[in-house]
């Protein structure tokens, strides 16, 4: 039994697994045995029970976010959205998976959408994967010709129709509300909750958007069963997940690893460490809307609740790695420049916030910072990186590396406002 | 159809309205396929027009107004020319700390444009782009439909010329 579910299909050389690899490595048998043979209360069970978390980076439990889907037949739509938009910077996982092995996110997808009785189904996919979009489009196409897609899926009058909607650009639509408003043809401003999309969703029907490493999941838990996929964790949470590491590293990469390995051993293991005269100075452990993490985290699990208690999020599971050269306070200055010009622009506090705080970083890294910057990017972080006080999680995310950077950093920030100028530059 | 193609005097060609048809067909408003739509005309013109968004919005029984407030959100559709190949060059965190910064500065000066240019030619406009999803092999950038990674400017001089060959 393959302690890598999620990859075992995957072989970049080899190309993309199409439909008679994925059978005959018993891909759709997870379908075959569940559509119209298991009620679909006890798929939802399995699911609870499994302890899936959300791995587009929230980490929600995956059961709990579909029992609240008004369950069985309803007049009308139910959708499932996947979310194949893969934007948050330094993450690099979704891709891989929709490349090489797309059947086994159409697989995911038809259990997930049985599960909650959706008959339509949306994978929202970024306009830059083109290689994906051609071959998940391809897939689709051979599933519905051996009937897994489709009207009476195998004979079982289960109805699931598959559409891949490409979008238009901005990370916003990451967001899952701003995502199904993108859906709909509007402007990916997020939605107010409540109500909550599984109640009211993509057209105001009830909806459930998950990311695509969620979705494969759901494969190998209904094939293999809650207990097993449980086993595969080390620590608290469940299954394994593609963990990566990116910068100056001597090995980036990606890996699919037990839930919980240590952080030590992706950076030095997986990814080799640091390049030769350099040193770890911080991480972002899960993309460019995490908290940065120090050298002493190195023993913490990759858990989602341990890498909250050490003041982090695991995000994606895609560590963005910062070396002893790199000055944190451009490295921050890039990441405010992204969260500026990736607000949504719905709300004030958002829209304008964040380019002040762009602003700033910028007159501190070119040297032209004031002793009273300081106390503007504090207040400011407290200010909109406080939930509520913002229409949405954007910009409480773009303050999380900010913060952190202060916290751990300060003296960096200090040096460039003191001295008048970036004690990196020309190194 | 070729985007120079002589034919296209139009607002909207009847090979683009039977797409936008077609997408409309599944969805439960016509103007859920708004963005589609421009995506469509965009697919055959490499942008869109003044004259081709309010015949989009006619089509759709949307107000123009509304049919340009989502075109100019969306980062993809493209208000004004382009050349004839899009660089989207990715400005974030990864391939930033992989000295990103540099290679856009030797795209800036081989192409004599800066960001949100077209070269004189008419060859390539340059733009910045969100993580492009391929951060272990950093820098990268998309020319068109095609992805490149691991960027030197030694490998950018290649890719451009390359590009020059194949006209």
């Amino acid at each position: 039994m393959s302690d890598r579910p999620l990859t075992r299909n995957i072989d970049p050389v080899a190309g993309p697994t199409w439909i008679k690899t994925y059978e005959a490595n018993d891909g759709y048998q997870a379908v075959r045995e569940t559509i119209g043979q298991r009620s679909p209360a006890d798929v939802l069970d399995m699911v609870r029970e499994s302890n899936l978390r959300g791995r587009g980076g929230a980490g929600f439990p995956t059961g709990m976010k579909w029992s609240f889907v008004p369950m069985g037949k309803t007049d009308g739509h139910k959708y499932l959205v996947c979310n194949a938009d893969e934007m948050e910077p330094g993450t690099f996982k979704d891709r891989i998976i929709l490349e090489y092995d797309p059947h086994q996110l159409i697989e995911g997808m038809i259990l997930s959408a049985y599960t909650i009785a959706a008959d339509v189904g949306y994978i929202f996919i970024r306009d830059e994967y083109h290689v994906a979009t051609r071959r998940l489009r391809q897939a689709i196409a051979e599933a519905e010709q051996k009937g897994y897609l489709g009207n009476d899926i195998l004979g079982t009058g289960y109805d699931f129709h598959l559409y891949v909607h490409v979008s238009a650009g901005r990370y916003i639509c990451g967001e899952e509300t701003a995502l199904l408003n993108s859906l709909e043809g509007k402007r990916a401003t997020p939605r107010a909750k409540p109500p909550f999309p599984q109640v009211s969703g993509l057209f105001g029907r009830p909806t459930i958007v998950n990311n695509v490493e969620t979705l494969c999941n759901i494969t190998h838990i209904v094939g293999k069963g809650p207990d097993w996929f449980k086993s595969l964790g080390l620590g608290d949470d469940s299954g394994t997940k593609l963990f990566g590491a990116s910068g100056k590293v001597k090995r980036p990469g990606c890996w699919e690893l037990p839930m919980g390995t240590t952080i030590g051993e992706i950076i030095e293991d997986h990814a080799g460490g640091m390049r030769e005269g350099l040193a770890l100075k911080g991480f972002l452990p899960g993309g460019a809307s995490t908290d940065f993490l120090l050298p002493e985290h190195l023993d913490l699990r990759m858990d989602y609740d341990t890498i909250m208690q050490a003041g982090s999020r695991m995000g994606t599971g895609t560590m963005i790695i910062m070396d002893d050269k790199t000055c944190p306070v451009a490295m921050v200055r890039n990441l405010e420049m992204f969260f500026a010009r990736e607000s949504c622009g719905f709300c004030t506090p958002c829209r304008e916030g964040l380019p002040w705080i762009f602003r700033i970083l910028d007159d501190i890294e070119e040297g032209r910072g004031m002793p009273e910057d300081m106390e503007v990017l504090d207040r400011q972080g407290r200010f909109i990186g406080a939930i509520g006080n913002t229409h949405c999680a954007h910009a409480p995310g773009a303050i999380e590396p900010l913060s952190s950077a202060i916290r751990y950093f300060r003296e960096d920030f200090e040096q460039h406002i003191q001295g008048k100028r970036c004690p990196y530059a020309g190194g | 159809m070729s985007r120079k193609d002589p034919l296209i005097i139009q607002p909207l060609s009847s090979e683009e309205i039977t797409a936008i048809e077609n997408e409309v067909s599944h969805l439960p408003f016509r103007d859920a396929a708004a963005i589609d739509a421009l995506k469509i005309v965009q697919a055959h013109r490499g942008w869109v027009s003044d004259e081709s968004l309010a015949a989009i919005a006619r089509l759709l029984d949307m107000s123009i107004e509304e049919l340009d407030a989502i075109a100019t959100f969306y980062n993809l559709i493209f208000r004004h020319p382009v050349g004839e190949k899009v660089i989207l060059f990715c400005d974030s965190v990864s391939c930033w700390l992989m000295g990103g910064d540099n290679i856009c500065d030797h795209i800036r000066q081989k192409l004599d444009i800066d960001y949100g240019g077209t070269t004189a030619d008419g060859r390539y406009t340059l733009l910045p782009v969100t993580c492009l999803g391929d951060c272990d092999h950093a820098p990268a950038m998309m020319v068109g439909d095609e992805l490149h990674h691991d960027l030197t400017p030694a490998a950018i001089d290649q890719i451009l010329v390359k590009g020059n060959h194949n006209e």
